[in-house]
């Protein structure tokens, strides 16, 4: 029998104890956190007892950075400074920012080489990318989230949209380790509020998940059955939500007020920014009313005083509902389905409250959407869900996601064409291999461009990274056979590897495109974020080794004493030879050591692990065939 | 991993035939993936999570290939070691590579005439069309036993499969 193990104080909890998770739902206008307590999912909120913390961060004169409400109510007097919606620069480039004018921000293109890519705003705190920015808004959720729960926080579940590009997830990810914060799994948001949907009304069969968000577009359409959800397609638009129904409200108002005043000077920074906010009232008014008044004053001393009736606002934003219904037609010819096939229609996000787009969307499916939960916490309900879930928290509904990659990836071939080679609507995890060759004789590397999307041309795709291929041995063209690997992970993010056949030449890269923070960047920010003294973070890492040491010793020991049968006793002599070098190593004091051992450790168990897996699937079917038996 | 589990059909538990309980795949599959997905093994050790990363791939891959009919096919094929899509396997039948050039006739005057129910009706056709196809491969397989017969409906089945994918993706460019 193992020793009963005691931990270091603090640093790991009992196994029975329940683990404090969180679902985040980081959004363009609006960001939550939420967590399971006593078996029920819950939206924690601030000391003001706001649910809502608006995605504003203000870097302030004193040099203290502002998030939320405060934040936002400084947005018209200190535009440059108060960072607004930066979820639509996240792993974007300048160029990708079409509509600039309208931002009151200065972008800055980063380095030169690293792409005239790394897109940045300069604020009075310095230049900021869009993963610091968003790091701060993580901040504050992990802090309520830390505050309200009483202990830190194992991990968290942060979600994304679907049809967020790998630039973007990456991104994303970045923002919460910058942040601070485990991140369990990245989410789909339409999965999450499908999952927060499904759960609540025990829910069978195929379900669309309609998701107008701040910024983005997302429609999935899932099939759920005994807890298993199922994603059958997914598409959707980064690039278009509710901030546009505010920006076109605000060209109409001004359009009004040019019409009756001679001489209209050109608006500052503060006047934009306050009349997109009056915009946004407006359009939240004309839910439950019928007409709207846009009322302020404007630095020049101009009065604004325009009246936007119901009727108004659905002609002048009509055709940006009628841009949801494509990206909602491509998907459910994805996923096979007819309209007499879909059991429900889930309506997310705030935007979806607008009284025309829940027409639109009814006229289409030909059924009355559902609207019982809050469009607004949905996505960070389904979060903590999952959040829990993968905690490792003890959940009874079995609940189990399985999600598609949005956008096909492939990479590029002559004549800048793009050869596809995992496609959209995958379900992950997914791995595929597809075999290029030379195009010249005597070529000896190769330039592999990874892209993503759906367009035939290079150009019209999303570029994710570039890596060469070096020491192919000179042959003709044609004649060298190497093979790229896509893998794409549950969380969504690829890796691509090429291997030239015969001599074995190999090249791989994590794909952290130039959009995304470097591992070096990552680690900088995140020690100088931390005070403590060099000592203490030396007695925290060895802490934290002997702990994942000792988690890796009890759970071999007990596989083995399980299902140590199902290798030779030599495999089985060869484990228990790691797990006592592991032992005397974890008795020291080398953090460094004790990391490889554990490592050493679970290569020696691959073999075992593997074993292990086959062994629970085969019984998994063998309970399904008699069950078929009875029926 | 053990080369039983490399197998596609006896991965799900299914006879190594073209006509298979597509129900029960499908139950089979999710029964894979809750027991080997990696959302199981968020807090396991790295080669736990290696293991479960590699089961739950070759899960879905196998579920890919046989839920789609001309990938079923073409796998069974290769279990038989002959390769539908070799360079030397080329030949068709006369008649049905005129209907095929019908087809894709078809198909370029509906996206110049950027009617979009028209690709509709040639998109339900051509389903038609391989249903009739896929019987047709079960009765080879499974009973005849004729891989060379079926190599060259396998053929049909996948050309189908690839204009029924350029007119989904036509319908794509022009909706």
């Amino acid at each position: 029998m193992a020793l009963l193990q005691i931990s270091e104080p603090g640093m790991s909890a009992a196994p029975h104890q329940h683990k404090l998770a969180a679902g985040i739902d980081l959004g363009t206008t609006n960001s939550l956190v939420a967590t399971v307590r006593s078996g029920m999912s819950t939206v924690l909120q601030d000391d003001h007892g706001h649910a809502l913390l608006p995605s504003v961060v203000r870097y302030t004169p004193d040099g203290t950075v502002i998030v939320g409400h405060e934040a936002q109510a400084q947005q018209s007097a200190d535009p440059n400074n108060t960072i607004v919606s930066v979820k639509r620069f996240m792993g974007r480039s300048i160029n990708d920012i079409t509509d600039r004018a309208h931002i009151p921000y200065k972008f800055v293109s980063a380095s030169e080489d690293l792409a005239a890519k790394v897109l940045q705003i300069e604020t009075r705190a310095g230049l900021k990318s869009p993963v610091e920015i968003s790091a701060e808004i993580l901040k504050s959720l992990k802090h309520r989230a830390e505050k309200s729960l009483g202990g830190e926080l194992v991990g968290a579940v942060i979600t994304v949209p679907a049809y967020f590009d790998d630039a973007q997830r990456q991104a994303t990810k970045d923002a919460a380790r910058l942040a601070g914060l485990n991140v369990l799994r990245l989410l789909n948001e339409p999965t999450a509020a499908a999952v927060a949907y499904g759960l609540d009304n025990a829910s069978e069969g195929n379900f669309v998940i309609y998701d107008l968000g701040g910024g983005t577009f997302d429609v999935s359409i899932l099939h759920l059955s005994k807890g298993v959800f199922e994603v059958l397609a997914t598409n959707g638009d980064s690039a278009l939500g509710g901030d546009d129904f505010d920006h076109r409200i605000y060209c109409w108002v001004l359009d009004k007020v040019r019409e009756v005043t001679a001489n209209f000077s050109p608006l500052t920074e503060g006047d934009t920014r306050l009349l997109l906010t009056k915009a946004r009232q407006a359009k939240e008014w004309l839910t439950d009313n019928f007409e709207a008044q846009v009322l302020c004053r404007l630095s020049n001393g101009i009065l604004v005083d325009v009246t936007l009736t119901a009727d108004q606002l659905v002609e002048i934003t009509q055709h940006l509902v009628i841009k949801t219904l494509s990206p909602t037609r491509k998907a459910m010819r994805d996923a096979n389905l007819s309209i007499s096939d879909i059991s429900g229609v889930v309506m997310v996000g705030g935007a979806t409250r607008m009284p025309h787009i829940r027409q639109a969307v009814e006229a289409y499916f030909q059924q009355e959407p559902l609207t019982n939960l809050d469009p607004d916490k949905v996505v960070a309900l389904g979060a903590a869900i999952q959040a829990n879930v993968l905690a490792g928290n003890k959940n009874d509904d079995d609940l189990l996601l399985l999600d598609v990659t949005p956008l096909s990836l492939g990479l590029e071939t002559m004549g800048g064409l793009v050869e596809k080679v995992i496609h959209r609507n995958s379900t992950l995890p997914i791995a595929r291999a597809q075999e290029f060759t030379t195009y010249k004789d005597g070529q000896t590397a190769m330039s592999i461009h990874v892209v993503q999307g759906e367009r035939e041309l290079v150009s019209d795709c999303r570029s994710l990274a570039r890596f060469v291929l070096r020491g192919i041995p000179p042959m003709a063209a044609g004649a060298a056979r190497i093979r790229v690997t896509f893998t794409v992970d549950a969380d969504g993010l690829l890796s691509v590897s090429a291997r030239e056949q015969s001599t074995g030449v190999e090249a791989h890269i994590e794909v952290k495109p130039s959009y995304g923070l470097s591992e070096n960047e990552i680690t900088d920010m995140l020690k100088a974020s931390f005070s403590s003294a060099e000592d203490d973070k030396k007695a925290r890492m060895l802490a934290e080794a002997r702990v994942s040491a000792g988690a890796i010793i009890s759970s071999v020991t007990a596989a083995l004493a399980a299902d140590g049968s199902l290798i030779s006793e030599a495999e089985q002599h060869a484990i228990k030879t790691e797990i006592d070098r592991l032992q005397t190593i974890a008795a020291a004091d080398d953090a460094t050591a004790i990391n490889q051992a554990v490592d050493a450790l679970n290569h020696a168990t691959e073999a075992f692990a593997a074993a292990r897996m086959n062994a629970s699937v085969s019984q998994a079917l063998s309970g399904k065939a008699i069950n078929s038996l009875e029926m | 991993m053990s080369s039983a589990q490399n197998d596609y059909f006896q991965l799900f538990a299914l006879p190594e035939q073209f006509d298979i309980d597509t129900r029960l795949l499908e139950a089979n599959f999710r029964k894979i993936q809750s027991t080997s997905h990696p959302d199981r093994f968020v807090t396991a050790s790295a080669a736990e999570k290696l293991a479960s990363m590699q089961l739950a791939t070759l899960s879905n891959e196998a579920y890919g290939t046989l839920k789609n009919t001309a990938r079923r096919a073409k796998y069974l094929l290769e279990k038989h070691g002959i390769d539908a899509v070799a360079d030397t396997n080329t030949a068709l039948p006369m008649d049905f590579l005129m209907q095929q050039m019908e087809w894709r006739e078809q198909l370029e005057d509906a996206k110049t005439a950027k009617d979009i129910p028209a690709l509709d009706q040639l998109h339900h056709e051509l389903r038609t069309e391989a249903r009739s196809l896929e019987s047709e491969l079960a009765d080879l397989f499974d009973h005849a036993k004729d891989y060379a017969t079926a190599t060259e409906v396998t053929r049909k089945l996948i050309f189908i499969d690839k204009v029924c994918a350029d007119i989904q993706q036509a319908i794509e460019y022009l909706d």
